[in-house]
């Protein structure tokens, strides 16, 4: 998923200064999911398949009308549908499109260990790079909205690029251009932080959500996709969307201040190991025991 | 759609209901969307199920299905006990201000006045205007009235009270009729509790609140209200409701249904109905003997209060009729002739859809030709269509898939020894799909919009036309040879395309519009269109033979300035959504019809900031935005009304005469297959008009009989119809078939979802898995605690699933009943009676 014309803001476990930095100058992309207007026809869905490639899957009925039960490694963008009743008493119908939320402090990103294989442009896109993937899976855990998926036959780790590949290009994603009702925006953060604000104001002012407001949760440090609900203070409603989600405080301590102690160890040990070397000598196999073990 | 996709953008109110725009319309959901964020519009959506519609509505009411009538009519009580009605449109644009004659009876019992139960039809005499001027303060005499005109006729000179105080004005009538429909009565049949029927009734109606003429609502329906035993008589309660608001002909309001395919306008605008031609023109009865007793029949003549004006526009009936039929037979429909009327077909009865399937049933129908539809599937009572198959001697299907009718025989239920019994012989014919083929589509907004094929039909796939036209050819090369019962009409039928075998559709198109065939001058415009060239509009015909058109309404899609059903124009200068330039409209190019009602008595807008036409009174003419629906040089002091189409120039809150099979205004009857009695009156609890089928397979269930279930069926936004089954993609979004069943009933039946179940009606049984879910809820209807189910239609026996053998290899449409409503003659999918158990 690599890409010439954006730009490399940070680069997982990688050493030294990003190349390419300050090249380019794109602006902070953002997407904008109106939850308010979506209709769950799953366009974006299919959009998202077909944009990026993917073979049509074997699916099963689950008393729902959610195409399957999570995203998938091969399937990124996934409506999630839920019947909830208010505490007084108000019956509805949520629609949330799930997807990667291109968090600004991107936990995956923190909690990957493979040099190159995941990317934060400086637009604000957070891209998984498959070759350099090792396939440790650690981005999983640091994802506090349960994202990205492991491939268990190319042991790769797959998310949504927010068309990383389209975007780099001046096109909006393939979600965005699908959308018949227009609940999907695409532009700068600060347009569509700017339009979510105005439409959640006028949902309070106008409609009986009088708790509406935008999900741009500031726990990882804003989206570069965020939400307008109908209940501001409920996201879990929407399917399991974390109220105020943060990069696991175990991934923050062992890539932050415990990364020396890391670095310690595998020191620590890389001497221990030549230490023992230069006392001991290489080890002696006994002839006698390998023959009676084969 | 009297309005158009783009302009509900412009509504304040939205009144979704027998429709599941989110679901079925997806990309049209836009506009009131659109309407939401940009006007703070509010939508009301009514529906048997929370739909996708109701989650993003402000209003949602749970109603039980085919109970719509009782709900409308509470609405239409609403706005006469509280003034919300809109009164100067109403008393100068409708017949609320007519005086209907004496002997009308108003259905206390559940009928009319003239019903003969012999033969459940109505006699319509009194169902007609009183004749004689202005009876304001007039007393009401008693007495039976004058006896009408045989066979009976509106009156030229209407009488009528402006006050609409007289007794026997529509309005008084309307009023009283419609008294019975308080918000008790509609929670009574409607299971909608009354709080929450007032609430949508004030929130609706709230556009009219304090004498508010500036605001608009819109009432958006689809197959929810016509699929029903009084389907037409539903959509005739929202006109009458939109009449009475004021909310007809203007921008942002309006009726507007939404076709459920890519081209039904189309077909219906074709002539794809028994008992129309072309452009709505009435096919002719065996008493139309000769042309003249047909256009006398068929061409009304204008009824009116006498100071008041009258266009009359089907008054032109007879240069439509001429021209169509020198479209259809050329040079052999000559004046001498009759313009060659003896060679239409003439009904003798209904040959509508059921009837077609019960013909072949009971042998009498031989063959059937099945393009772009699956009979079998979309049934109604579809084990009855199966066996009607297998009587017949053979069967085409035109097809892209195999289907449920082009494989008829392996309905689960056919044993093998069975299979070998079906002696019909079925030719199956490769067609080309929709992208394959170019043409024009009209959409639910009238437009005629041409589209080119993307890529040719693969391996012998043909196109439809070239399909058709082989098999005419071939037909008429066998009259040729071997003569015939009446070859005219096949012998003397205009072929002239430049490939006769496969005509192109621009060949066609520009033949449906019309051409002169001689010079044809217009001394008013002083203008002179040539013989062979291509006629601008419909106001060009004649019937004198100098024109042909395959459709008066379609006549200006493709003129001399070229096709305007393949104009790209994006220019919207009014702001209204109007795109003037884009594709074409019928009629002529009009976006909004009976647009004259936007305006007041003097001819401006009642709301200046959505104005689409106007009267200039510096030009003497109507302009605008809009194309002008009427007279344009009509002065507004001349009083013509709005409503051009109707003889009396106003919109109808009572249809005189022949209008409605069943009934001047609309009145509640309870579907075929119902849980309770009419609460409005027990012993009459049926449409008496609606027909039943009376084969042995035509049968029905009632409670008594374990059938106290209501069913419904439906269709979902990931599959088209019986189609994309066969799509791995839509396959993949909803993999199998579903029936979805209250939470509340799920766990009296202890039933999990997901667990296989078993629907069964009084014809049929459909299996599959079961949606439990908390959208539907079970009702109170008329004291009894009823649950609805839903089933959507898209699956049977051949397709990905089904041929994997993961379902129940059986139809929706095999439990429904071929019941059909006597002025379209739909039939009752909607709401039938059911029993479920676990499969």
């Amino acid at each position: 998923m690599s890409n010439g014309p954006l730009e490399i803001k940070a680069i997982s476990g990688h050493a030294g200064p990003v190349p390419g930095r300050d090249t380019s100058r794109d602006y902070d992309v953002c997407k904008l999911v109106d939850v308010t207007t979506c209709i769950g026809c799953k366009a974006c869905e299919v959009a998202c398949l077909e944009w990026n490639g993917y073979p049509f899957r074997e699916t099963v009925f689950d008393n729902t009308y959610q195409t399957m039960p999570d995203l998938a490694w091969n399937y990124y963008n996934l409506i999630r549908f839920n019947e909830h009743t208010a505490s007084d008493g108000t019956f509805s119908w949520l629609m949330r499109k799930d997807q990667c939320m291109h968090c600004a402090d991107p936990g995956c990103l923190r909690a990957c260990p493979a040099d190159g294989a995941i990317v934060q442009y400086a637009n604000g896109i957070v891209d998984f790079q498959q070759e350099n993937c090792i396939g440790c899976q650690y981005c999983v855990t640091g994802c506090p909205f349960n994202i990205p998926k492991f491939n268990p036959e190319t042991k790769k780790v797959h998310k949504c690029t927010l068309c990383s590949d389209r975007v780099g290009v001046g096109l909006e994603p393939a979600c965005i251009k699908a959308c018949p009702t227009g609940c999907l925006h695409f532009g700068s953060k600060d347009d569509m932080k700017d339009l979510a604000g105005r439409r959640a104001q006028q949902l309070r002012e106008h409609t009986a959500h009088t708790n509406a407001g935008v999900y741009d949760p500031p726990g990882v440090g804003g989206t570069h996709v965020i939400y307008v609900l109908h209940d501001i203070s409920n996201p879990e409603a929407y399917g399991g969307l974390p109220a105020n989600p943060r990069v696991p405080w175990t991934v923050k301590l062992w890539k932050g201040p415990l990364k020396w102690l890391g670095n310690l160890a595998m020191f620590g040990g890389l001497l221990g190991v030549t230490l023992h070397y230069l006392r001991f000598g290489p080890k002696q196999v006994k002839e006698d025991h390998a023959e009676g073990k084969s | 759609m009297t309005n158009g996709w783009i302009d509900i953008k412009n509504t304040d109110m939205m009144l979704i209901m027998g429709g599941n725009p989110a679901e079925n319309h997806p990309c049209g959901f836009k506009w009131p969307i659109e309407a939401k964020r940009n006007r703070n519009a509010k939508m009301i959506v009514v529906d048997p199920r929370f739909t996708r519609t109701a989650a993003t509505a402000d209003l949602f009411v749970q109603l039980r299905t085919g109970t719509d009538i009782a709900f409308l009519g509470g609405l239409i009580r609403y706005v006469m006990e509280n003034n919300r009605i809109a009164k100067d449109y109403l008393v100068q644009y409708t017949n609320a201000a007519f005086i209907v004659r004496k002997g009308f009876k108003l259905p206390e019992d559940g009928l009319y006045s003239g019903f003969d139960a012999a033969t459940h039809t109505y006699d319509k005499a009194t169902w007609n205007y009183e004749e004689g001027g202005d009876l304001k303060g007039k007393p009401d005499t008693p007495g039976d009235g004058a006896p009408s005109a045989n066979p009976p006729a509106l009156p030229a000179d209407v009488a009528y009270d402006l006050t609409l105080e007289h007794p026997r004005t529509v309005f008084q009538l309307l009023r009283k009729h419609f008294s019975r429909y308080t918000p008790e009565m509609v929670e009574r049949i409607t299971g909608v509790p009354k709080d929450q029927f007032l609430k949508a009734a004030d929130l609706f109606t709230s556009i009219r609140k304090d004498g508010d003429t500036k605001k608009v609502g819109t009432i958006i329906y689809a197959v929810g209200w016509t699929q029903h035993s009084s389907g037409t008589q539903t959509i005739r309660t929202a006109a009458m409701l939109q009449l009475l608001l004021g909310n007809v002909g203007r921008a942002g309001g309006g009726v507007n249904a939404l076709r459920g395919h890519s081209n039904i306008q189309g077909a219906t605008d074709m002539a794809g109905v028994f008992d129309l031609l072309p452009g709505y023109l009435k096919v002719p009865t065996m008493a139309d003997v000769d042309l003249k007793t047909y256009l006398t029949r068929i061409t009304p003549k204008a009824a009116k209060p006498g100071p008041w004006n009258s266009f009359n526009y089907w008054s032109n009936t007879p240069k439509f009729a001429v021209s169509l039929l020198k479209a259809l037979y050329g040079e052999h429909a000559r004046k001498e002739n009759d313009w060659a009327f003896h060679y239409l077909p003439k009904i003798d009865r209904r040959y509508s859809w059921a009837e077609i399937w019960d013909d072949m049933y009971r042998g009498h129908v031989k063959g059937l030709l099945a393009f772009g539809m699956n009979g079998v599937a979309i049934g109604p009572n579809s084990s009855k269509n199966i066996d009607a198959l297998k009587k017949a001697d053979w069967l085409v299907v035109c097809e892209i898939y195999p289907d449920e009718t082009s494989e008829f025989w392996k309905s689960p239920g056919i044993t093998t020894d069975e299979m070998k019994q079906i002696q019909t012989t079925v030719y199956r014919l490769p067609g080309a799909g929709f992208a394959e083929k170019d043409g024009t589509f009209v959409n639910s907004a009238r437009w005629l919009q041409w589209k080119n094929a993307a890529l040719p039909p693969p391996g012998l796939a043909r196109l439809d036309q070239e399909i058709l036209a082989r098999i005419f050819l071939k037909v008429r090369e066998l009259y040729q040879k071997e003569g015939g019962k009446f070859p005219d009409p096949v012998l003397h039928a205009t072929w002239n395309y430049t490939d006769p075998h496969n005509p192109s559709l621009a060949e066609i198109a520009k033949e449906i519009n019309g051409r002169a065939l001689a010079d044809v001058t217009d001394p008013k415009l002083n203008q002179t269109i040539k013989a062979g060239q291509q006629l601008p509009g419909f106001a060009w015909l004649r019937d004198d033979g100098s024109t042909s058109s395959g459709n008066w309404i379609f006549c200006g899609s493709w003129t001399e300035a070229g096709a305007q059903i393949q104009r790209r124009g994006t220019e919207d200068p009014s702001g209204l959504g109007i795109y003037p330039n884009w594709a074409w409209s019928w009629p002529a190019n009009r976006r909004v019809l009976y647009n004259r009602a936007s305006c007041d008595l003097s001819g401006k807008p009642w709301d200046p900031d959505r104005a689409q036409v106007w009267w200039n009174e510096a030009q003497q003419k109507w302009v605008g935005n809009d194309v002008p629906d009427f007279k344009p040089d009509s002065p507004p002091k001349d009083h013509m009304g709005p409503f051009i189409m109707n003889p009396e120039g106003i919109g109808r809150l009572f249809v005189p005469l022949a209008g409605m099979a069943d009934g001047p205004f609309p009145e509640h009857y309870e579907p075929t297959e119902s849980p309770i009695d009419n609460p409005l009156h027990p012993q009459q609890t049926h449409n008496p008009l609606a027909k039943r089928f009376s084969t042995p397979l035509d049968k029905f269930g009632s409670p008594a009989e374990g059938y106290n279930i209501i069913c419904t069926t439906y269709r979902l936004t990931e599959h088209y119809h019986y189609w994309t089954k066969n799509n791995p993609m839509n396959v993949q979004l909803v993999p199998e078939p579903f029936v979805e069943i209250p939470a509340e009933l799920a766990d009296e039946m202890g039933l999990r979802g997901g667990e296989k179940i078993k629907v069964t009606s009084a014809r049929g049984h459909y299996l599959a898995k079961a949606m439990v879910t908390r959208r539907i809820k079970s009702m109170i209807v008329d004291g009894k605690k009823t649950y609805q189910i839903g089933i959507p239609i898209h699956w049977g026996y051949r397709g990905i699933a089904e041929d994997a053998g993961k379902t129940g290899l059986t139809t929706a449409n095999q439990l429904s009943p071929a019941v059909t409503d006597p002025n379209a003659y739909t039939p009752e999918f909607k709401g039938f009676l059911v029993k479920i158990e676990r499969a």
